[in-house]
C-alpha cells in the first residue's frame, strides 16, 4: 500500500509541480524513487513533527499542495496542535499520510502503533480522513485527496494488502464501496483489517450467515445515506477497525445511527479503549484483540444470538 | 520628515491604542504590547513591503506575529496602515469581533493565525521555503517572545531554516526577558540567546528593540553572505513607555483599569507624543488624572520565584 501510494503521487507530482513531500526523515527505500525523479519537490524536514508540519502549513498557504510523511503516530499526534491551529484553521492544503494505521508496526511496540489516529483526526474540524483498505482504494484515494481542497488525513498500511477491487469506477469521497449484498448482517469495514474480513465471512458462512460487505475508504465525510439505508435492511450492523472503539469509524457510524429513530443494533468491532502491551507482528495482535477473521466471525455470531 | 520619526509616531499609537483596547475589553497583555510596540512599528513604517489596498498581493513580505498575545500590537498597525479602521479596534474581544485576543488571519493584512506559542517561526519558514523554490523576493518576517524559545518547535524551525539556507527568513526576538510568571532566567535559563542562535547557524544580530534606527539597520541587513536566515534578537522591556508596568509581571494579564491606571498609562505616553501626532481617544490626555493612592500595587514582585523557595536545588533567582 505504501508503495503504491509513493507511485501514484509520483505519476501526480510530475504533472502537477506543486506537489510537495516533506518527510519526517522516514521512507527508507520507499521515497527513494520520489526523491530521486523529483527533487526540487522533496524535503527531508528530519525528526522534528511540529517543524515538519508547520512548515507545511506555510508552503500549502503559499500554493503548495503538501504531502508530510511518516509512520504511526508521529505524523499526527506528535504535531497535533500544528495540525489543528496551522492546518486545519487555515484551510492549508496539507495532506498528512501516516504509514502503519493500527498494528502495521506491531512487533515495535506500544509506541509505534497507530489506534486512536482515526478519533483525533476526525475530531478537528476541516480535516477529511481517509483510510483505504486495498491497493486500489489507496491509488484512488492518494488522486482523491490532490484535488480536495484543504487538510486530509491518509492512513495507509504498510505491505500488499490483499485486493479487493479489480478497479474501482468513479471513486468517490465520501462514499461507502458496497463488495456484494448479504441478508441479516451488514459489515463495515475500513482501513488495511479488510483482509480480515473475506476469512471472517467463510466462518459466518458456515453458521449460514452471509452478510452484506461494504468498505469505507473515507471515515470523514461518512457515507451516511449507506448507513441509513442498511440500518432499515438488516438486523446488525458490524463495523470493523484496527483502531480503539472510542471515537473511530464505529462511533462515526454510531452517530449517523442515533440521529434515525428505528435502527439495526451496531456491534463496533475494534480495539476496546486499551493499548496493546503484548508483544507480536500485526497477524499475532489482531488476533489477540479479536480482530483476525475468526475473531471477528465470533462477535458476530454472538450478537446473532 | 525622517523615516525614524513616522516609525516613532506609528510607535506611539500602537501603544495608545493598545492601552485603549485593553482597556476598553479587559484583555490581557498590555505589557508585551508596548514591549514589541516599536518591533511592529518599525516593520510596518519602514520595512515591510505590504499594500493595505491589496493585502493578497503575491509580492507582498510576509509578516507573522508568532507571539499571537501582542495582537493589540499588530491589529494597531494595520488599521493605522489602512488594511481596517482604526474605529474597529475598540471592537478588541468584544462578542461579534474579528479581532480576536490572539491574531486571527480571518482579518486584511493577517498571513497567519498564531496563538498557541511555537508555531509561527515553523510556518515562516515554510512560507520562505516555497519562495525560495518558487524564486520569489519578497522576505518573510516572524517575530517570537523570548519565553516562546522554551517551546521545542522553535528549535526544530532554527534546524531547519539554517540548514535550507532561508536567507529571506528574518525572525525577531522580542527579547524582553519575562515570561508569564516571572522572568525567563528564573523559569527556564535561556542564558546567553544570541550564542545559542549563533550556534545554530543563524545570522545574528542584537540590537535595542526601542532604538528605531537600530531596528531599521537590523532590518535591511541584507548584506548576508552566508546566506543564512537572520534573527534580530531586540533587546526590550516589558511594559515599555508606562513606568509602573515597565519588567513588572502583573501586566502580563491586568489590563489597565478605570482611575489611575488608565489616568496614569495615558499621561505617560502623553508625556512623550511624538509631534504630529493626533490621540484619537483622549486628544488632549486625561485632563485632571487620578493619582494611585497609598494601597496602589506599584513596584511589587509579583514573580513566581519570589514566592516560591523549593529546598531540591540551590539556584537564586535572579531579579
Amino acid at each position: 500500500m505504501r508503495d503504491t501510494f509513493v507511485r501514484t503521487l509520483i505519476e501526480i507530482a510530475k504533472e502537477n509541480s506543486q506537489i510537495e513531500v516533506v518527510s519526517g526523515d522516514l521512507g527508507f527505500g520507499v521515497l527513494k524513487p520520489f526523491y530521486e525523479q523529483l527533487p526540487d519537490q522533496f524535503i527531508n524536514a528530519g525528526i522534528a513533527e511540529q517543524n515538519m508540519t508547520g512548515v507545511a502549513a506555510g508552503m500549502a498557504l503559499e500554493g503548495k499542495i503538501v504531502f508530510t510523511y511518516s509512520i504511526g503516530t508521529f505524523p499526527t499526534l506528535r504535531c497535533l496542535e500544528q495540525i489543528r491551529n496551522d492546518c486545519a484553521y487555515h484551510e492549508a492544503n496539507v495532506k498528512i499520510v501516516c504509514i502503519g494505521g493500527g498494528f502495521v508496526y506491531g512487533s515495535l511496540g506500544m509506541s509505534h502503533q497507530a489506534t486512536e489516529d482515526i478519533a483525533i483526526m476526525r475530531a478537528l474540524p476541516g480535516v477529511a480522513v481517509f483510510c483505504p483498505g486495498d491497493l486500489v482504494e489507496a491509488e484512488e484515494a492518494t488522486k482523491a485527496i490532490v484535488n480536495y481542497p484543504g487538510t486530509c488525513y491518509l492512513r495507509l498500511g504498510r505491505g500488499g494488502e490483499k485486493r479487493i477491487h479489480d478497479k474501482i469506477e468513479n471513486f468517490q469521497i465520501g462514499k461507502a464501496i458496497k463488495i456484494h449484498d448479504g441478508k441479516r448482517v451488514a459489515l463495515f469495514s475500513t482501513g488495511a483489517i479488510f483482509e480480515e474480513i473475506r476469512g471472517a465471512e467463510e466462518i459466518l458462512s458456515q453458521s449460514g450467515i452471509c452478510p452484506a460487505v461494504y468498505t469505507f475508504p473515507t471515515v470523514k465525510p461518512i457515507d451516511c445515506k449507506t448507513i441509513l439505508e442498511c440500518a432499515e435492511r438488516f438486523d446488525l450492523i458490524v463495523t470493523v477497525e484496527e483502531h480503539n472503539i472510542v471515537g473511530g469509524f464505529g462511533s462515526a457510524v454510531a452517530e449517523v445511527l442515533s440521529e434515525q429513530g428505528n435502527y439495526a443494533p451496531l456491534l463496533k468491532i475494534g480495539l476496546h479503549d486499551t493499548y496493546s502491551t503484548l508483544v507480536g507482528n500485526q497477524k499475532y495482535l489482531r488476533a489477540q484483540f479479536g480482530l483476525d477473521a475468526a475473531g471477528i466471525a465470533k462477535q458476530i455470531l454472538e450478537a446473532l444470538t | 520628515m525622517d523615516s525614524n520619526h513616522i516609525s516613532e509616531q506609528l510607535a506611539w499609537l500602537i501603544r495608545r491604542h493598545g492601552v485603549e483596547m485593553t482597556h476598553l475589553s479587559g484583555g490581557s497583555h498590555i505589557g508585551a504590547v508596548l514591549s514589541v510596540a516599536d518591533i511592529i512599528a518599525v516593520l510596518y513604517a519602514e520595512i515591510l513591503h505590504v499594500d493595505a489596498q491589496n493585502p493578497d498581493w503575491d509580492g507582498r513580505d510576509r509578516f507573522i506575529l508568532s507571539k499571537g498575545h501582542a495582537g493589540a500590537a499588530l491589529y494597531a498597525a494595520l488599521a493605522e496602515c489602512g488594511f481596517f479602521s482604526t474605529e474597529e479596534l475598540k471592537t478588541h474581544y468584544a462578542n461579534g469581533s474579528r479581532l480576536s485576543g490572539h491574531v486571527s488571519h480571518h482579518l486584511p493584512g493577517v498571513d497567519f493565525s498564531t496563538g498557541a506559542l511555537g508555531h509561527g517561526l515553523s510556518a515562516a519558514v515554510g512560507m520562505a521555503l516555497a519562495a525560495r523554490q518558487d524564486g520569489k523576493k519578497h522576505r518573510v518576517f516572524a517575530v517570537i517572545g523570548d519565553g516562546e524559545c522554551d517551546e521545542g518547535s522553535v528549535w526544530e524551525a532554527a534546524l531547519f531554516a539554517n540548514h535550507f539556507r532561508l536567507e529571506n527568513l528574518v525572525a525577531v526576538i522580542d527579547h524582553n526577558k519575562m515570561q508569564s510568571l516571572d522572568f525567563c532566567e528564573n523559569t527556564l535559563e535561556l542564558g546567553d540567546l544570541a550564542a545559542k542562535w549563533r550556534a545554530f547557524g543563524w545570522n545574528t544580530i542584537e540590537v535595542d528593540g526601542h532604538d528605531h534606527a537600530q531596528l531599521k539597520k537590523a532590518f535591511d541587513n541584507i548584506d548576508n553572505d552566508r546566506h543564512r536566515p537572520t534573527v534580530v534578537i531586540a533587546h526590550t522591556v516589558k511594559g515599555k513607555g508606562i513606568s509602573f508596568m515597565e519588567n513588572d509581571i502583573l501586566w502580563h494579564y491586568r489590563f489597565p483599569h478605570d482611575g489611575w491606571e488608565y489616568d496614569g498609562a495615558v499621561s505617560a505616553l502623553h508625556a512623550v507624543r511624538p509631534e504630529g501626532v493626533v490621540d484619537p481617544y483622549t486628544p488632549e490626555g486625561v485632563p485632571d488624572p487620578e493619582k494611585p493612592g497609598a494601597d496602589a500595587d506599584i513596584g511589587n514582585d509579583h514573580t513566581m520565584s519570589a514566592g516560591y523557595h523549593p529546598h531540591f536545588f540551590g539556584r537564586e533567582a535572579k531579579p
